[in-house]
């Protein structure tokens, strides 16, 4: 039992903490200027121009670093470190002009010598840019002024501008492109402040921004990989917007809570049951179109995803202009799958290899895939592996029967036509339309060839075409700006604010 | 007049014979098929047609929990048979080699246990890729070491006893000794050891599995239901209930089985006279 003494003191204590509640209730009644976004996974370096991970760009884009163009929140292109630019009749030359006194973080100018050193940093032989192709078509680089770049392709390109807004055409100094990696020095809206590795990355208002200045003063980037510590920080208010979110079975919760808003938007992530076209059995079209009846793609999205997804029949986002509906052209139909195993001289089925890499969608898809190719009679073996490993043996090493991946880079159906990607998928007539959607700038024409291409990959069955990952981000409520799509892999702070 | 049997003796044999019945239960018949999804009819709570639900796919949680055991036992058995076949051998020969080659299975039992098993067999399928069979060499590796280490020190002591000096001054040679004198007498003593590996394997399995590293998919394993249930603690708690309760129920069982088999075959409670 307290004395009276202690009692007095105890309850000192309790009006003295319940003043500070007080006073900081009212402290935070001015909206916060500062944020904390939670990621599944942390980026292995913070240099875009050298690395495919996508987390990289999703710390950097737009809020560090700048392309000469950006991809705004719908998708269009709007400035970056080119206020405008312009595109010759014949679409081989195109015409840049910098902002006027835009700077690196590091205080130096920002002028068409920064950019012609980063475009043929890009280019070179020696390059390390995890889109290397994006680079291919430029021919030379001029810098007529300090605040003019003439760029000239060798051949036109439909897709150029778009590959200079993506974050591996992020424009970077010659003094500070080698130590990007740890240390990454931009022109944009943010600078970095800190890396506690394994754990955040922070960044912090770049006060000498020569645009519009941003609202948040302070940004966290958290990396939270384990799906019940998500929605444990979520619950706590560590974590204010987690983004791409992938513990689709939380999201009811979420949902049902007034704190939180969820949002669930459009990504470029093509997922699909990718497939070894030169390999025995899948090199013939009838086990493809087999598997594709196999495939209860309702189920596989209530399943994997909640509901919180888009079938899709070919290799194209459904939002995206020129898409064609090819869902229709392979129903589900075990039957009619075993009638085609039979046709192909598989009457018993098969035994292959099914490798999962590891996020949810894949690992759990993968399940429910192989549950599903199991009802026909192929039996596939799962595989678990990590990153590393699936880059190495798959992607790269196309030593693999089925895997199951989502194809994030926006407008990639070309992949189809590069000679050595892992689909080890070969067709003529593929490579003849993509040649002609290179050269074709008339966006009805390119509408038309893309729906074209998309037709052809259904038929031939290339991959299992399953659904679009969908964009998922569990937010608190009074936060405004967040992307809810995600046409490129970025998390774009620059226009988020607290009510 | 017969030595009573300990408690914890009945009540393990009675967990390990429930746990051997089921899985074999589960060769003949299961509910449902363990491997049938239907997304429609996901994380169901106990009913009469699914007695302890449905799991986030749909799949009959009674069945899958059955089918568990099967392969929880499996890899258990295939895990310590394999471990006696080596770690036996083993130890009898350094017992009866002495000196360096005593000396060369202790360093070859240290080299094992600088890593704990479970570490040991991330490691081994980090290397050789996911599945029950590298779990099992894994988990075989460890327990060969412990029962070489276990047979050594029991046979050493048989060893010196009198009737081992005089068989071998009548004659007999040091395998026929080891065979015939030395072998039985220790046996008691590695069942024992045998039995509570055989629980330690069914947890690491567990755990392997827990992180996707053991028995995979569609094969239903406890552990796996188990790291499954734990996105749906929120939601579905029962999830996680069953398997973790299957999990708790065997090596429970099996290791009162353990302690009680030592108890009543131990020596030196013979000798002591707790009869």
């Amino acid at each position: 039992m307290p004395t009276a003494k202690q009692r007095f003191t105890l309850a000192a204590f309790a009006f003295a903490a319940l003043a500070l509640a007080a006073t900081t209730q009212t402290a935070t009644a001015q909206p916060r200027t500062d944020l904390v976004v939670g990621m599944a996974l942390e980026p292995p370096h913070l240099d875009p121009t050298a690395g495919a991970a996508g987390a990289i760009k999703e710390v950097t884009y737009a809020n560090l670093f700048e392309p000469l163009l950006r991809v705004d929140a719908d998708g269009k292109l709007v400035p970056g470190l080119a206020e405008r630019w312009s595109v010759s009749e014949d679409g081989l030359t195109y015409r840049f002009t910098l902002r006027p006194n835009a700077k690196f973080h590091d205080g130096t100018g920002a002028d068409s010598a920064d950019v012609k050193f980063t475009l043929d940093r890009a280019r070179a032989a020696d390059s390390v840019n995890a889109q290397k192709a994006y680079f291919a078509p430029i021919a030379q680089v001029e810098t007529p002024d300090p605040q003019t770049v003439v760029v000239t392709l060798s051949r036109p390109d439909g897709l150029f501008l778009f590959h200079m807004a993506s974050g591996d055409a992020a424009i970077v100094a010659p003094e500070s492109a080698a130590t990007n990696k740890q240390k990454p020095v931009g022109t944009g809206p943010f600078r970095f402040d800190r890396w506690v590795a394994g754990d955040r990355v922070v960044l912090v208002r770049n006060p000498d921004y020569d645009g519009a200045k941003p609202k948040l003063d302070r940004v966290t980037f958290r990396f939270v990989s384990d799906p019940a510590a998500q929605v444990a920080a979520l619950k706590a208010g560590d974590i204010d917007a987690f983004t791409l979110f992938s513990t689709y079975e939380a999201l009811p919760e979420f949902r049902n809570d007034p704190k939180f808003v969820v949002t669930v938007g459009s990504t470029e992530g093509e997922t699909l049951l990718s497939t070894n076209n030169a390999r025995k059995p899948f090199d013939d079209v009838r086990v493809r179109r087999a598997m594709a009846h196999a495939i209860d793609r309702k189920t596989l999205i209530d399943g994997v995803l909640y509901g919180n997804g888009v079938a899709i029949g070919s290799h194209f986002p459904p939002h995206r202009e020129g898409y064609v509906d090819l869902t229709g052209l392979y129903p589900y139909d075990p039957a009619r799958a075993k009638a085609l195993l039979a046709e192909a001289g598989y009457p018993n089925g098969f035994d292959t290899t099914l490798r999962l890499p590891p996020p949810p969608y894949a690992r759990r898809g993968g399940e429910l895939v192989a549950a599903m190719l199991a009802e026909v009679g192929i039996r596939a073996k799962i595989e678990p592996v990590e990153w590393a490993a699936w880059l190495e043996k798959t992607f790269k090493g196309k030593d693999y029967d089925l895997t199951m991946i989502a194809h994030t880079e926006p407008l990639d159906i070309d992949i189809y036509a590069r000679p050595d990607y892992y689909f080890n998928y070969k067709s003529e007539r593929f490579n003849a339309l993509n040649d002609a959607l290179n050269r074709t700038q008339d966006p009805a024409k390119r509408n038309a060839l893309y729906g074209e291409e998309q037709k052809l990959l259904a038929e031939d069955a290339v991959n299992g075409f399953l659904f679009m990952l969908p964009s998922v981000t569990v937010q608190k409520a009074g936060l405004t700006g967040l992307w809810v799509n995600r046409p490129v892999q970025a998390n774009d702070v620059t226009g988020v604010s607290w009510k | 007049m017969r030595r009573k049997l300990p408690l914890s003796l009945h009540l393990g044999a009675a967990l390990t014979l429930l746990l051997v019945a089921v899985a074999l239960l589960s060769l003949l018949w299961t509910p449902y098929p363990a491997e049938q999804v239907r997304v429609i009819a996901r994380l169901k709570p106990p009913s009469a047609a699914h007695w302890l639900g449905t799991d986030h796919f749909g799949r009959d949680v009674l069945s899958m929990i059955m089918v568990g055991a099967r392969n929880s036992l499996a890899v258990g058995a295939a895990a310590v048979g394999l471990g006696l076949l080596g770690g036996v051998p083993l130890g009898l020969l350094a017992a009866g080699l002495g000196r360096w080659g005593d000396e060369v299975v202790a360093r070859l039992g240290d080299l094992v246990f600088a890593f704990p098993a479970v570490l040991t067999a991330i490691l081994l399928t980090a290397a050789l890729g996911a599945g029950a069979v590298n779990v099992v060499v894994a988990l075989a590796l460890f327990n060969a070491a412990v029962l070489a280490r276990v047979t050594r020190g029991a046979a050493l002591a048989v060893w010196r006893r009198p009737f081992v000096g005089a068989a071998l001054a009548l004659g007999r040679g040091p395998l026929s000794a080891t065979l015939v004198h030395v072998l039985p007498n220790i046996a008691g003593i590695v069942v024992v050891q045998a039995t509570v590996l055989f629980a330690v394997a069914i947890v690491n399995e567990a755990a392997l599995s827990y992180l996707g590293l053991g028995i995979q998919p569609p094969s239903p394993s406890w552990g796996k239901m188990l790291g499954d249930a734990q996105t749906y603690l929120f939601t579905a708690p029962l999830q996680a209930v069953f398997p973790g309760v299957a999990i708790a129920l065997s090596v429970m069982g099996l290791t009162m089985l353990g302690d009680g088999l030592r108890d009543w075959l131990d020596p030196r409670h013979r000798s002591s006279g707790v009869m």
